[in-house]
């Protein structure tokens, strides 16, 4: 296995767009798992660890610039956790210190597992993701960057550069259900927001279908949004849970949510 | 005269001893037997069935033999002499030939001189496969055609239950079995299988000694049962295999069959060469057995004032694919099927049959477990039916010395179940936390789920028991070796002992013991290995403590004695050099027919242990979060009170596992949660501080009056949390794992 360490996010772009079959690797906490457990052998690895552009984050215009090697323990700190809570809940819930130490933002959207816990707190912050590659950039809206379980709108010669939210404008939490308390894959999650620049609450659900899925409602309306989010979800039955347990769970988590971010 | 505290790791039996290989182990410099070495090793691979069951028609090395790197790959006609093995019946192939019987089951094994060939050649090797149909439901395995043909647990002194697909049937008939009684409390009581999930993965490293024969170095549990079962299946005398102890990574029970032994040997022989092979997580979870899963009716017949007249038990056991040790778990589901209580009747059946299932074997607790999960919830439903404080309820009824238990074997030696019972429930119970706290000292932990929303909170109390030592007849002795040389001015001893060191601590026993007895600090412990010493019998049954100690005290004291002949000294190059067996007072088996105790009875002493559970519980998520736990626990003496604790925590944990989160899923006999993403374990927030409290009350018959620790905490930690969990709830949940589900009332 060939792995490939750019220094810069041109000379990245330009490897991926030679070798569209090696496999994009930051933290390695999703690659590292399936090359270990034998389900994956691919040819190459793009080790994105010196690509500096990639790294930390910026303001811009009330949004957030997160780069796609922005770690969890990053997302912690105070200044982002912050603007964006939710976010940074969710980092709180992601393995142990040592994966959050390692693990990224931009793996969890390359990953695009329905159970990626960063999902659900970019979706209600209206996440917008920059891709990139030599033929140029574009902005694809989460909502329609994520196109299925572990299926992504990235084309083969493209990396996922960055992530732009909105901050938080109003109070924001994520929870997240697993049967241990600590390092576990959701079973289910979800990310709500009250945002009181726009008068509607949006809340985003992960681990409850093919892709980590966003529910809005103006503030009036939220009568029955508990059971509107259960609806819109599509839950299977799986090693994790039930369906049927998903389903109740995020009714649940929707009216606290609801409650403990309109006090 | 001068006194100097004498230093930590030099104590003396009943002292607070530092491990030998603590600091090792936590600074990572402890060689596991993944981290061996050999110049010139290959890497040895398992190919293994995906089917769960299987006939085999044909395996076609060819192409695999040709590949760049291998240097062999080999099947069962390759097996150079019995072509299956056992620990108790010989019905596990070595590789499989004709058919395969369990998802992950070894078929054909490659070396080659890098891990990656060597799996990559056997993805090449094509067996044709005929699936069969797998017998999956334990329920209907006696109504299927026979896994096995013959019968494998036959005539072995069982009872004669001809079904097909029995490994073993117990009945034990105590009493009048149709006593009635005032009041009648009955259930029906699941449990998932558990797996052992130790850290270390099964590995080890063969290396063949130009003389014909083979040097394996493993994490083992019982080094001579390996060798006595390798050297037939490799065609060799047992001095050509010698077995040695590599640096263990935990056991629980996972390491008592056999793994990559007889593989790795086959591999060294033939290739002359050196082979290393290391599983990975996945391979570990199908390469070992696990705990039976068991599905128990129980009725309990008491009357009004609390006694138990009647006790009535069905148990089936899930044996899995092959017999491993089943046959003496399923004898001891059904002795202490009754839990520590007299009971003047009772009729408990327990069947143990083979399936396409995961093998099971021995994990900690081994029968008793399941048991005492279904007990105690019914000691518990009995509690509340009569009215009755369900802590009076158990000490109504405990057991003591001078009663017998339903197979009518009497209890001789100590028993202070309720005494410990007693000790538990006078714990202090902690006071709730106030609200608002932080998310990780509430259900959910680092989810973030509740600020206090659904929280109930609730306590539950268990009482559990089992025996020390093997049981039924057989003779599990333990070896020892002394040598004393002179020193200087004075002397020095060395001890070998082929006890396996699992992390349990017996190397600070071995020590501890013959410092003791040599009233010497200059002790060293050899390497545990079958070249040097006798037969240590298995970590296993809470017993190596019990029986090194009784080992090395014999072998000090034949020391000491020829060295009182000797005029009390050795001069320089003299030695003493003694080897001692030490025997546990003898067994016998149950009498088939009415599962009563023959001769001097079937067991040798018992072990209890009490336990008090605080849980929370979001009842509208399912989550739980075990608050605090209070036990006591019958240990005889205690050597080492500091790994005495260890042992009561980590036993503790294991149970409280098997009671939240722990269990091996399969999906038509495949399992599908083989990894540490989806088998989940608990972490330091499911895991809440202990309070143990030690009953040292000797036993008569052993060293020191010791008896064995590790078991008895997760016999009871299960039934314990789920007590606390019920009463939390007010929900029945007779099955564990507790699935959140359950607790929400969706099933």
């Amino acid at each position: 296995m060939e792995v490939l360490t750019p220094r810069t996010l041109d000379e990245a772009l330009r490897l991926k767009a030679e070798r569209p079959d090696a496999v994009p690797i930051q933290g390695g906490t999703d690659v590292m798992v399936e090359l270990n457990f034998d389900r994956a052998r691919p040819a190459a690895l793009l080790n994105l660890n010196e690509v500096g552009e990639l790294r930390g984050w910026s303001r811009e215009n009330g949004s957030f610039l997160l780069g796609a090697g922005l770690t969890y323990s990053e997302a912690m700190e105070t200044q982002l956790a912050e603007a964006l809570p939710a976010l940074a809940e969710a980092s709180r819930t992601v393995g142990g210190p040592q994966i959050r130490n390692r693990g990224t933002v931009g793996g969890n959207l390359g990953t695009a597992s329905p159970a990626g816990d960063a999902l659900p707190p970019l979706l209600i912050g209206d996440a917008e993701i920059e891709l990139a590659s030599v033929r140029g950039e574009r902005k694809v809206p989460l909502t329609e960057f994520l196109t299925g379980p572990k299926r992504n709108a990235l084309a083969d010669d493209e990396l996922i550069v960055a992530a732009r939210v909105r901050a938080a404008a109003g109070p924001q939490t994520f929870m997240k259900v697993g049967p241990r308390n600590a390092m576990v894959i959701s079973v289910v999650s979800l990310a709500l927001t009250v945002d009181r620049e726009r008068d509607e609450v949006r809340a985003a659900f992960g681990s409850a279908g093919p892709v980590a899925g966003l529910v809005t409602t103006p503030l009036t309306e939220l009568d029955g949004f508990a059971e509107r989010i259960a609806a819109a979800a599509r839950p299977i039955d799986d090693v994790r849970g039930s369906a049927a347990y998903r389903r109740r769970a995020l009714s649940v988590l929707t009216a606290r949510a609801v409650e403990r971010c309109l006090q | 005269m001068t006194t100097t505290a004498r230093r930590l790791e030099l104590g003396r039996v009943g002292e607070s001893v530092k491990r030998i290989d603590a600091i090792p182990k936590v600074t990572g410099e402890f060689a596991y037997s993944s981290d061996l070495f050999a110049a010139g090793m290959l890497w040895g691979h398992t190919l293994r069935s995906p089917h769960a069951h299987a006939l085999i028609a044909e395996i076609d090395i060819s192409e695999a033999v040709g590949m760049t790197g291998v240097h062999a790959v080999l099947t069962h006609a390759d097996v150079p002499g019995a072509k299956t093995y056992g620990l108790e019946f010989p019905d596990q192939p070595v590789l499989a030939f004709d058919r395969a019987r369990y998802f992950g089951e070894p078929v054909a094994i490659v070396a080659a001189e890098h891990p990656e060939q060597a799996r990559r050649a056997s993805e090449q090797i094509k067996v044709a496969y005929q699936p069969l149909e797998p017998v999956v439901e334990p329920e209907h395995a006696t109504e299927r055609e026979p896994i096995h043909e013959g019968r494998p647990t036959a005539g072995h002194g069982f009872r004669d239950d001809d079904r097909p697909n029995v490994v073993r049937t117990i009945v034990i008939r105590h009493g009048d079995p149709d006593a009635q009684a005032e009041v009648s409390v009955s259930g029906v009581y699941e449990l998932g299988i558990q797996d052992q999930a130790f850290l270390g993965p099964e590995s080890g490293l063969a290396i063949p000694d130009a003389e014909g024969g083979v040097d394996v170095y493993v994490a083992t549990q019982w080094l001579h049962i390996d060798r006595d079962q390798v050297a037939p299946c490799l065609g060799l005398e047992p001095e050509q295999v010698r077995i040695h102890l590599a640096g263990v990574g935990g056991a629980f029970g996972g390491r008592e069959d056999l793994s990559i032994q007889i593989h790795a040997a086959m591999l060294a022989l033939h290739t002359d060469r050196p082979v290393k092979m290391v599983y990975n997580r996945e391979e570990s979870f199908v390469g070992h057995i696990h705990r039976h899963p068991a599905k128990i009716w129980m009725e309990h017949r008491a009357n009004r004032d609390g006694k138990l007249v009647n006790v009535r038990a069905k148990i089936l056991l899930d044996g899995g694919a092959y017999a491993s040790s089943s046959a003496a778990v399923t004898a001891n589901a059904s002795a202490f099927a009754c839990g520590p209580y007299a009971v003047e009747n009772a009729l408990v059946e327990c069947t143990c049959v083979y399936t396409n299932n995961p093998p099971c074997g021995a994990m900690r607790g081994f029968g008793a477990v399941q048991s005492c999960f279904a007990h105690e919830a019914q000691m518990d439903k009995l509690a509340s039916e009569l009215g009755i404080d369900p802590v009076e309820l158990r000490l109504r009824n405990a057991l003591a010395p001078g009663d017998s238990l339903p197979t009518g074997q009497r209890i001789t030696g100590s028993f202070p179940a309720a005494e410990v019972i007693r000790r538990a429930a006078a714990l202090p119970v902690p006071e709730p936390e106030e609200l608002p706290r932080d998310p990780l000292r509430l259900p959910g932990g680092s989810g973030n789920t509740t600020r206090g929303e659904g929280v109930k909170r609730g306590v539950g109390f268990a009482v559990g028991f089992k025996n020390v030592c093997y049981s039924e007849g057989f003779d599990d002795s333990t070896a020892a070796r002394v040598r004393l040389t002179g020193s200087g001015d004075g002397l020095a001893a060395e001890v070998h002992c082929a006890a396996a060191e699992v992390g349990q601590g017996v190397v600070n026993v071995i020590l501890q013991t013959a410092r003791t007895e040599l009233d010497l600090d200059d002790v060293v412990l050899g390497s545990a290995t079958t070249s040097s010493v006798g037969s240590a019998g298995s970590a296993s049954a809470s017993r190596m403590t019990w029986m090194a100690a009784g080992a090395v005290q014999l072998a000090a004291r034949a020391a000491r004695d020829e060295l009182a002949r000797r005029g009390g000294r050795l001069g320089p190059g003299e030695e003493i050099e003694v080897e001692r067996v030490y025997h546990h007072r003898p067994t016998t088996p149950l009498d088939p027919e009415t599962g009563q105790v023959s001769g001097d009875g079937a067991h040798v002493a018992y072990i209890c242990a009490a336990m008090r559970v605080v849980a929370e519980v979001d009842v509208e998520l399912g989550l739980t979060r075990v608050v605090w736990i209070g036990t006591a626990q019958d240990v005889g003496k205690a050597v080492n009170p500091q790994a005495v604790y260890g042992q009561i925590e980590g036993g503790t944990a294991q149970g409280l596992g098997l009671a939240l989160m722990e269990e091996i899923q399969t999906r038509d006999g495949l399992i599908t949660n083989a990894s540490f993403t989806d088998y989940l374990i608990p972490t330091t927030l499911d895991m809440p501080p202990v309070d143990a409290e030690l009953v040292e009350e000797p036993e008569p018959d052993a060293p020191y009056g010791v008896k064995g620790v590790g078991e008895p905490p997760t016999v009871v930690s299960t039934a314990a949390v789920v007590s606390a969990l019920r009463d939390a709830t007010g929900r029945e949940l007779t099955r564990v794992p507790v699935r959140p589900d359950e607790i929400v009332g969706l099933d």
